[in-house]
């Protein structure tokens, strides 16, 4: 069977009395569908370009400014100062040493207090979660303590446990519990009670209605807590580090902070924001992963 | 060969499975309502299921229905009075029963091949063998080829489908049903009519099967109990004398025997349901 060339197919659409063959219907949908794609591309581009304009306009315009000194550069740092900066740590490293030996210390210690905070945060969440007067008992103590500024912590444990890296993981770890435990917490109480009905006729017993169901439905509540968990974590540590610190990319910050060199300071943060970007883009594989079972959510921030 | 209702005891019944009877006597059902009021859902309630009977509720909105399965299952205690399943009180979760709700009860998380698995791996069979009788189950159901899917990719008949094989699987000697088929189209509802009697045929568990549609409940069952308006308990019982098996439901509609029973049991629930009516109306 010869195809229709697309004209007859347009032609088609148009004439009366003509029976549109299968091999025009298919056509028209090849049509539609490169259009489409063609759209679709456009669009990509056009958004890219936008992104790329938008990081031009703020980074050119801060290095203006600074350069016709509008804004001191002695306080604000330069986009090519920190660059500069940047081409320096990674070349010849600190007084120290490498800063790679100083982005392995401080993300050690985040990822640390992450799984720590992490595990920490699931258990007690489950537990006072399925316990109906632990719960109560237990409530008002952890608004109290959810309420202190616990970041202020970090110099109490630089105190009581000195310059090393345990009060560095133990920040980083409070601050991740918190934010766990309380997704946690409200992830089991949100549990369909259909579900928990269904499984305990089905035989179950407490164990396995926490495996087959409380579990699994916490999980949503859980991994969309770590996203922010992560980034707290990094927080901690950095804090730790620049409250003392023998090592770390916080004490670069810290030290930097003492020579007004603004421009280190932006670099340190330019490369923990880097660090924390990476480190969400493997939890939203993990979260894609572990939620198979989720129907896509209509407004699935995509690129955000 | 014609199954007499009511189970005259010594009568052979042509059962393969086993089935329990159950038991229920003076019971009542209070909840506290969020004002402090206690608020009577059943009240004094007593009925017998002889073993292999399916027997069907209908009732009212709101008469307690839906409770009465849940202190069967012993899902909830009774406020008083007791249930009795195989001569034994229930206390904690009934043991052969298998319940299908009312609402979606479907873990989202399973496969519909894990949602039928979910009662064999629980009762303890070994994997291999509950992976073997679930793909057997939904098969039964229709449903090969889509062992993979997870329930958001599923219709809502095709979800109903896997409850069903799901709360069957476990051979129960007593399977609840909570308006299983109430929100699926006609065609659908029958088919899957068709295919419960067929099945229960199979293994004759004692059935309560609750339901709003008339006709389903008098194709479907031996007996049809219609409850009065909240608080609930039983006002009538009749026995569907048609003869089994029953074959397709929407065959059996055209009996003359069908709509004379139909319409007794709707002259019966009528007022029931037009004096709840009144009272939700009056109280709004
Ligand atoms: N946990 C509860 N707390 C308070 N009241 C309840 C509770 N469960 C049920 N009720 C009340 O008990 C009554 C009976 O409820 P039930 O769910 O058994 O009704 P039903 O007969 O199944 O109704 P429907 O046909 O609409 O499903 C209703 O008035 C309901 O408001
Ligand atoms: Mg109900």
């Amino acid at each position: 069977m010869s195809a229709p060339s697309p004209v007859g197919g347009a032609l088609a659409s148009t004439t009366v009395g003509y029976e549109p063959g299968p091999g025009d219907q298919r056509d028209d949908e090849d049509r539609v569908r490169q259009s489409a794609l063609r759209m679709r591309r456009r669009r990509t581009v056009r958004l890219w370009l936008a992104r790329g304009g938008v990081a031009v306009f703020v980074i050119g315009g801060w290095q203006l400014f600074t350069t016709w000194g509008l804004v001191d550069k002695f306080f604000y740092g330069q986009p090519s100062g920190i660059w500069d900066s940047l081409v320096q740590l990674f070349a010849h490293g600190t007084a120290f040493g490498s800063i790679w030996e100083d982005i392995r210390v401080t993300m050690t210690e985040a990822i640390y207090g992450f799984v720590v905070g992490t595990i920490a945060g699931v258990i007690a969440g489950l537990a006072l979660g399925q316990n109906r007067f632990l719960a109560d008992v237990l409530g008002p103590y952890i608004k109290v303590v959810n309420a202190i500024p616990r970041i202020i912590l970090g110099s109490i444990f630089i105190v009581a446990f000195g310059f090393g890296t345990f009060p560095k993981v133990l920040l980083a770890a409070v601050l991740v519990f918190f934010i766990v435990f309380f997704n946690a917490f409200q992830g089991v109480r949100e549990v369909d009670p259909n579900l928990v009905a269904n499984v305990r006729v089905l035989g179950a017993s407490p164990f396995q209605v926490a495996r087959h169901v409380t579990i699994p439905s916490a999980l949503t509540w859980i991994i969309a807590s770590l996203h922010t968990a992560f980034g707290f974590a990094i927080i901690g540590a950095l804090v730790a580090e620049v409250l003392g610190a023998q090592h770390g990319v916080g004490l670069i910050i810290s030290q930097a902070q003492g020579r007004f060199d603004p421009d280190t300071v932006f670099a340190g943060m330019a490369i923990m924001a880097v660090i924390t970007l990476a480190a969400e883009y493997l939890i939203t594989l993990l979260e894609h992963r572990v939620l198979a079972w989720r129907p896509p959510a209509s407004s699935e921030p995509s690129g955000l | 060969m014609v199954v007499r209702p009511g189970g005259r005891t010594g009568a052979a019944e042509p059962r393969t499975g086993h089935s329990a009877r159950i038991q229920i006597s003076g019971l009542t059902k209070r909840f506290m309502t969020p004002s402090g009021e206690p608020f009577t859902a059943l009240r004094d309630v007593s009925l017998t299921i002889e073993p292999g009977q399916f027997c069907a509720i209908v009732g009212p909105t709101g008469c307690g229905k839906s409770t009465t399965l849940g202190l069967v299952a012993g899902l909830d205690r009774p406020s008083a009075g007791s249930v009795q399943v195989a001569g034994a009180e229930v206390s904690g979760i009934t043991k052969g029963i298998s319940f299908m709700f009312q609402a979606d009860a479907l873990f989202p998380w399973k496969t519909v091949l894990g949602n039928v698995m979910t009662g064999p791996t629980l009762t303890g069979v070994s994997k291999r063998a509950a992976i073997e009788s679930s793909r057997d189950w939904i098969r039964r159901v229709g449903l090969s080829g889509f062992e993979d899917r997870y329930p958001h990719q599923l219709s809502g008949g095709m979800r109903k489908r896997v409850a069903m094989a799901a709360a069957l699987i476990n051979e129960p000697e007593i399977l609840l049903m909570d308006e299983p088929f109430g929100a699926l189209d006609v065609q659908t509802k029958a088919i899957m009519q068709t295919e419960l009697l067929g099945l229960w045929e199979q293994t004759r568990p004692s059935v309560l099967f609750i339901t709003h549609d008339l006709d389903e409940a008098v194709a479907l069952a031996d007996r049809v109990l219609v409850m009065t308006s909240s608080p609930g308990s039983i006002k009538e019982s009749f026995d569907i004398d048609l003869p089994r098996p029953r074959g397709s439901v929407q065959e059996i509609r055209y009996q003359p025997r069908f709509t004379e029973l139909q319409h007794q049991i709707w002259s019966s629930l009528k007022d029931e349901v037009e004096r709840a009516y009144a009272r939700t109306a009056g109280a709004a």
